[in-house]
């Protein structure tokens, strides 16, 4: 095994340029785990702590483009606001120990379907920024997961960064574990309205061999709030809307029985999670929207 | 005759600082909290070389072929040993049955059995050698339950058995056990009779049945298997190890090695924590066979994952109940069936099986009662001893049966566990009857008068606090779905080893002025896990010899033998051994006291003499001489072993015996919430009220109460061992997915302690460690039943099973 | 390979050093600091917490690689981590840390411990005793790392709060009750001593 330590991203570039094989680790908290238990005997470690600008983030005009290194405290201490969803969805990252350390972009790169982020990105809408020696590029997230563990890196490629819309409404996140604390997801469901393009998108973990969106739900409830005028008027969500955009959530899941979970529960707890989620983020933007409402114009 | 809450035997020294009864802090807790403290995985020794072990990859196979020729070559190895390469014709070790090889011999019954072992310059030569060794196994079918282990064509997991019980261990009344098990795929067998339940049932109003299922726990104590074995000059062997019962291991381990027990010489190092995992040996004899074959020190270190192959666990169950009683609410009869799967060795099975079996009925009255409890052979991980010890799967199952039976007949299950509750003099099914206090009904009692928590905690100004809902920091509800449920339960467990067992402990006792002060040094064999044994020696000396100074001598195997540190016994047996050779050592004192100064004083030859704060004094609080002038030039010391008094065994047919030396009690108040959408539980507060005779060091007793208490909730809601029944293999051996409670699953836990006295216990004390961790699974799990209106007869209650999804 | 990094305030070398070890391994191992504890190897107990630039981190997840230049404070530095803290008035708040005078009339109540004679004691690691929050030990070491972090950040927790914060830590032993005992202590004490 060799350890590259590269001192900037040029550097890194070339570094996965010349060993593809090369596995690359910043916070570690995936790769060293599989090197002690000995899951992994990887030809070449390569080191991102060195490359500074991987741990920052700038918010700008419609997204924040955040380091593929920047740690999951990070974002919830400094990115409230810009990005509800994957702030909540940090705050459940396993212990405070690991939120220290493990970035978004090391949940992309093992793209396990397991990851706490993934949920949280789909929903917002985010593009990864990806780059090698060739160039860069961004693919949007809802390409990025190919299979289970798999993405649309090609083997020179190091994650950068990645563009995550600035929320322009209420978001949520919600997570099913064991226990209450430090717990890898059962499942996992992210929400987050759009006002602006009057629109809800959906992120679905860990119930089915990628993250997912529930797309059919998102249309579904799109029309339903369009044709109800809830965007304007600020209704309440009607139970039986609730209730078919939550059945739509469950029937997006291809999940698997495994030894955290049945797939039957877990079909179930994506469905309860789609229908609160819904409640709170749509009582968030009825709360904050409100005195628009009162005085007849749309929020 | 002592009444309620009265100290007794405490026949002196009650004014030496530091004595009984004071909460002393730890003796090592400076060195444990800055990180000094030695544990067995921080030894480290010049030129010491790697350990590493191969485990099967299968779990029922035969051993077509071992090629270890390629590790062999590898640079920085210094050997690779397999079963042909062991010493002597002693290849197999165990507790109570010498079933376990050393290395896999032509056979591997479990996944994870060790295969071969490594010595290496480094952990990761180690490791990469022990993947080079090509070992071709040609599967055999797995035995995993009881129909699989006793149909007429079961593979016998062991062929030939002829385990005659080492008369030094547990006894079975010099039966051996393989002669009276129905199949040999059952390990042991213990029925109890008592009345006719036949006729009782018919006087019975109300019959509640019930089918039970109890999950396989594993210890999980934080400081996984390691030690470190330096061979010494005389060809013997050093071992620090951390262990449970080191005379134990040792009386294992010297016999493989050839060595007499005197050239294996054992000191015990920090214990990351045990609760019976280490009570049979994991890595013990690898180190010594790789020191011994390499001349150098071999240091063996397990993962997390290797761990959970490396120790037995908690036996999982299947248990059948038929309770009766009559609509007055007096039980009638109690008719029961305990299944426990052994897995593929021995271990302690046939103990546990005596103890499901005869506190299989619980801490109530019944006179007519049959039990079975057994033991499988299977292919599953071998399985023992875990704090509760057959008493915890038996109590989950008849405390379900309780509240089942007290709706049935429409008391509340409270009250109808107080009119069934046994006291004092109560006989149990065993025949024997309960001869110190047993206060169950002012348990359940006590624990029930105990303020409710406020409900809706989580509520705040600023919207729910996720932190103290259901789902936790996941943000899963805001208090949707989530309702509040209450549950009770009450539990018995034996105090010490039982049928029979020479249950001893060794303590050596010295006594001398070191730098102008009178000191107390304690040496004794016992294995310091954490629960405080060595303060509360320490207390014990101060107590009796009136001495402030007290030093602690490391355990090792230069003394005679603690028993284990299990069965909730140390301060019972081990304790008493102090008490008895200060007791003596005190003896001595006085008569070189009596020797020097007795013309001074009459009351030398005429008081009680007491040692207290440095001093002789006579009971009425005479000053008779300092310690310092009585000592000077002169130290004593005594050695003694010191037993409690005999019990013994179990009745093969009938279970009727005088089996158990004490009993301890506890109850338990649990208040869960559960989200009832999403099956997730908060456990909001657990509640325990428990009888501890004595309490020694109170800091302490509560320590291992609470500790217990959170054993009992993690297997209530989240910990199992996952097995899959096509396999036999283990599918999560990892702290990724068997999870423990953390800080934010863990509730308050108020606790309550009574001391009623046991007059048979060295100052009325009572075992603690265990009783605990039997009555807090099944309060939450009735405390999730009065939430969820559900019957959930398993443990531990996964979110499936109360979503209807499983 | 060789790295070099600091460690409680010294400068160590480590040679020899394979690429896939980890930070824990050389600490406990190459550097005779085995404060900190082995217990899962895979971030789920906080046993082996250390801080590295200050921060709470597993060490069992950070490859030894990594730390080259950086620094770190293990348990057997928490000691003088916090004196030194305490004397230049450490945190931004300015609210937390203690004095030396009172940090070694703590240490002087631990009479109990045959062993309490030597070095001074940070208040976490005292309260760890008093409150009777150490039994077996093994999470010990990586308990007191997290807690002193977050009284460091935290001076005035709530019951939420510690829990939160600790909630990367196992313990077996005790059931937690104590440590939020301790918790609560060194808080309290460190209350008083500003």
């Amino acid at each position: 095994m060799d350890f590259l330590r590269p001192a900037s991203w040029e550097e890194a570039l070339a570094a996965k340029a010349e060993h593809p094989t090369a596995v690359p680790i910043a916070g570690g908290t995936d790769v060293m785990v599989e090197i002690n238990f000995d899951h992994r005997r990887p030809e070449y470690l390569l080191d991102l702590n060195r490359v500074g600008d991987l741990e920052e983030w700038e918010v700008g005009e419609e997204s924040v483009r955040l380091g593929a290194s920047v740690p999951y405290t990070k974002i919830m201490e400094n990115l409230r606001g810009e990005l509800p969803g994957l702030a909540l969805a940090s705050h459940t990252v396993a212990s405070p120990q690991i939120r220290n350390r493990g970035g978004v972009g090391g949940n992309l790169g093992t793209a396990s379907p397991a990851g706490d982020a993934h949920p949280a990105l789909l929903a917002a809408g985010a593009e990864v920024e990806a780059e090698s020696v060739r160039g860069s590029r961004l693919i949007p997230i809802d390409e990025f997961y190919t299979g289970v563990k798999r993405n649309a890196l090609a083997a020179d490629e190091l994650i950068r960064a990645v563009h995550i819309k600035k929320a322009d409404g209420p978001q949520q996140y919600s997570k099913v574990g064991t226990r209450n604390a430090m717990v890898i997801a059962v499942c996992a469901f992210g929400l987050a309205l759009h006002p602006e393009t009057r629109t809800v998108r959906t992120g679905i973990g860990s119930a089915a061999p990628t993250p997912v969106r529930a797309k059919a739900a998102e249309e579904f409830l799109n029309a339903a709030l369009e044709e109800g005028g809830f965007w304007d008027n600020g209704k309440i969500v009607t139970p039986s809307v609730a209730k078919q955009f939550a059945d739509l959530c469950a029937a997006a899941c291809n999940p698997i029985d495994d030894v955290r979970g049945t797939a039957s529960y877990r079909r179930h707890a994506v469905g309860v999670m789609a229908r609160r989620t819904l409640t709170w983020t749509w009582e968030s933007y009825r709360g904050t929207a409100r005195a628009a409402f009162e005085k007849g114009g749309a929020a | 005759m002592p009444t309620n809450g009265a100290p007794t035997k405490i026949t002196q020294g009650s004014q030496t600082k530091g004595g009984i009864g004071e909460s002393t802090l730890r003796p090592d807790g400076t060195l444990k909290v800055t990180g000094e403290f030695a544990y067995s995985s921080d030894m480290w020794h010049e030129d010491m070389l790697w350990g590493q072990i191969l485990r099967s990859t299968v779990a029922h196979a035969e051993i077509v072929s071992i090629d270890t020729s390629e590790a062999l070559a590898l640079p920085g190895v210094y050997a690779v040993m397999t079963y042909d390469d062991l010493p002597t014709d002693v290849k197999n070790y165990g507790l109570e049955i010498q079933d376990t090889p050393v290395l896999a011999h032509g056979k591997v019954r479990h996944h994870g059995e060790p295969v071969a072992i490594v010595a290496a310059d480094h952990p990761e030569t180690a490791r990469r050698a022990a993947a080079k060794i090509k070992v071709e196994y040609r599967e055999l079918p797995v035995i995993t339950d009881e129909a699989s282990a006793t149909a007429p064509d079961a593979i016998l997991v062991h062929e030939g058995r002829d385990d005659l019980p080492q008369s030094q261990l547990r006894s079975t009344g010099g039966t051996p056990i393989s002669g009276h098990v129905p199949h040999p795929n059952i390990v042991h067998r213990q029925p109890i009779i008592r009345g006719d339940v036949a006729s009782a049932a018919e006087r019975a109003d109300f019959v509640v049945k019930g089918e039970y299922t109890f999950g396989m726990q594993d210890q999980a104590f934080l400081g996984p298997e390691s030690g470190l074995a330096v061979p010494d000059e005389d060809g013997g062997v050093q071992l620090y190890v951390a262990t449970q019962w080191l005379h134990s291991d040792l009386r294992q381990i010297a016999p493989v090695l050839g060595l007499p027990e005197r050239k294996v010489r054992m000191t015990l190092s920090g214990v990351g924590g045990a609760f019976g995992g280490r009570e049979d040996l994991s890595m013990q004899i690898h180190a010594c066979l790789l020191a011994l074959r390499t001349g150098k020190p071999v240091k063996i270190v397990y993962n997390r994952f290797e761990s959970f192959f490396g120790h037995v666990h908690r036996h999982p169950a299947k248990l059948s109940y038929e309770h009766g009683a009559t609509k007055d609410g007096k039980l009638t009869h109690v008719k029961c069936r305990i299944v426990l799967d052994g897995g593929a060795y021995a271990s302690a099975s046939p103990a546990v099986v005596g103890n499901a079996a005869s506190l299989g009925v619980g801490p109530y009255v019944v006179d007519d009662v049959e039990v079975e409890a057994l033991a499988l052979y299977t292919n599953n991980p071998p399985c023992g001893a875990m704090r509760g010890f057959g008493a915890v799967q038996a109590c989950f199952a008849y405390e379900a049966q309780m509240d089942k039976l007290a709706k049935e007949v429409g008391i509340d299950p409270v009250e109808f566990r107080q009119l069934n509750a046994m006291e004092q003099g109560t006989v149990m099914p065993t025949g024997q009857p309960v001869d110190s206090p047993a206060p169950v009904a002012e348990l359940l009692r006590r624990v029930k008068a105990m303020p409710l928590p406020p409900e809706r905690q989580w509520e705040s100004s600023e919207g729910a606090d996720v932190r103290q809902l259901p789902g936790g920091l996941s943000n899963t509800t805001h208090g949707e779905g989530v309702v509040r449920g209450v549950g009770y339960a009450v539990g018995i467990k034996n105090v010490g080893f039982s049928e029979g067992f020479d249950d001893y402990s060794t303590a050596r006792v010295r006594m001398e002025v070191v730098g102008g002060e009178p000191v107390a040094t304690v040496h004794t064999a016992m294995a310091e896990v954490g629960q405080g044994g060595v303060t509360v020696h320490a207390q014990i000396a101060r107590t009796e010899l009136g001495v402030t100074q007290v030093t602690i001598h490391p355990a090792d195997t230069q003394v005679g033998s603690a028993g284990s540190t299990s069965a909730s016994r140390q301060t019972y047996v081990t304790g008493g051994a102090v008490k008895n050779s200060c007791e003596l050592v005190r003896e001595k004192v006085l008569e070189i006291g009596r020797r020097k100064f007795g013309s001074y004083h009459p009351a030398w030859a005429t008081a009680e003499l007491l040692l207290e704060g440095g001093k002789v004094v006579t009971d009425g609080g005479e000053v008779l001489a300092d310690l310092v002038d009585v000592l000077e030039g002169e130290a004593v010391e005594v050695e003694a072993e010191w037993r409690h008094r005999p019990t013994e065994a179990f009745d093969l047919r009938t279970g009727q015996g005088f089996g158990h030396v004490q009993y301890s009690f506890a109850a338990h108040r649990a208040v869960v919430e559960v989200d009832t959408e999403l099956g997730l539980v908060k456990v909001i507060e657990l509640a325990c009220a428990q009888d501890v005779g004595k309490a020694l060091n109170p800091l302490s007793v509560v320590g291992q109460i609470q500790g217990g208490t959170t054993q009992g909730l993690g297997v209530a809601v989240m910990e199992e061992i996952v097995v899959d029944p096509k396999t036999a293999k283990v599918r999560n051996p990892s702290f990724t997915d068997y999870l423990i409670p953390t800080i934010l699953d863990t509730p308050t836990i108020p606790v309550d302690v009574l001391e009623l006295a046991d007059d048979h216990a060295p100052y009325g004390l009572r075992g603690v460690g265990e009783a605990p961790t039997l009555s807090s699974t099944p309060a939450v799990l009735a405390a999730i039943r009065n939430a969820t209106g559900l019957e959930l007869n398993r443990t531990p209650v996964r979110p499936e099973h109360l979503t209807g999804t499983a | 390979m060789r790295v070099n990094f600091t460690v409680n305030g010294r400068p160590q070398e480590a040679d020899d050093v394979w690429e896939g070890e980890s930070l824990l391994y050389v600490l406990r191992e190459r550097l005779g600091l085995p404060g900190s504890k082995n217990a899962c190897e895979q971030g789920e107990c906080g046993s082996c917490t250390v801080r590295l630039d200050g921060v709470p981190v597993c060490s069992c997840l950070v490859a030894a690689g990594q730390v080259e230049g950086r620094e770190v404070v293990t348990v057997e530095g928490l000691a003088d981590f916090a004196k030194q803290r305490a004397e230049h008035g450490g945190c931004a708040s300015g609210a937390c840390g203690t004095s030396l005078q009172d940090a070694q009339q703590w240490a002087a109540r631990g009479t109990d411990s045959q062993t309490g004679e030597g070095g001074e004691l940070s208040p976490v690691q005292q309260a760890f005793i008093d409150a009777g929050a150490v039994q077996c030990g093994f999470c010990t070491p990586g308990l007191l790392v997290a807690a002193d972090e977050m009284l460091e950040r935290n001076p005035n927790p709530t019951d939420a709060d510690i829990r939160e914060a600790l909630s990367g830590n196992l313990c077996r032993c005790t059931g937690y009750e104590t440590i939020m005992d301790a918790v609560r202590l060194a808080a309290a004490r460190q209350g008083e001593a500003v």
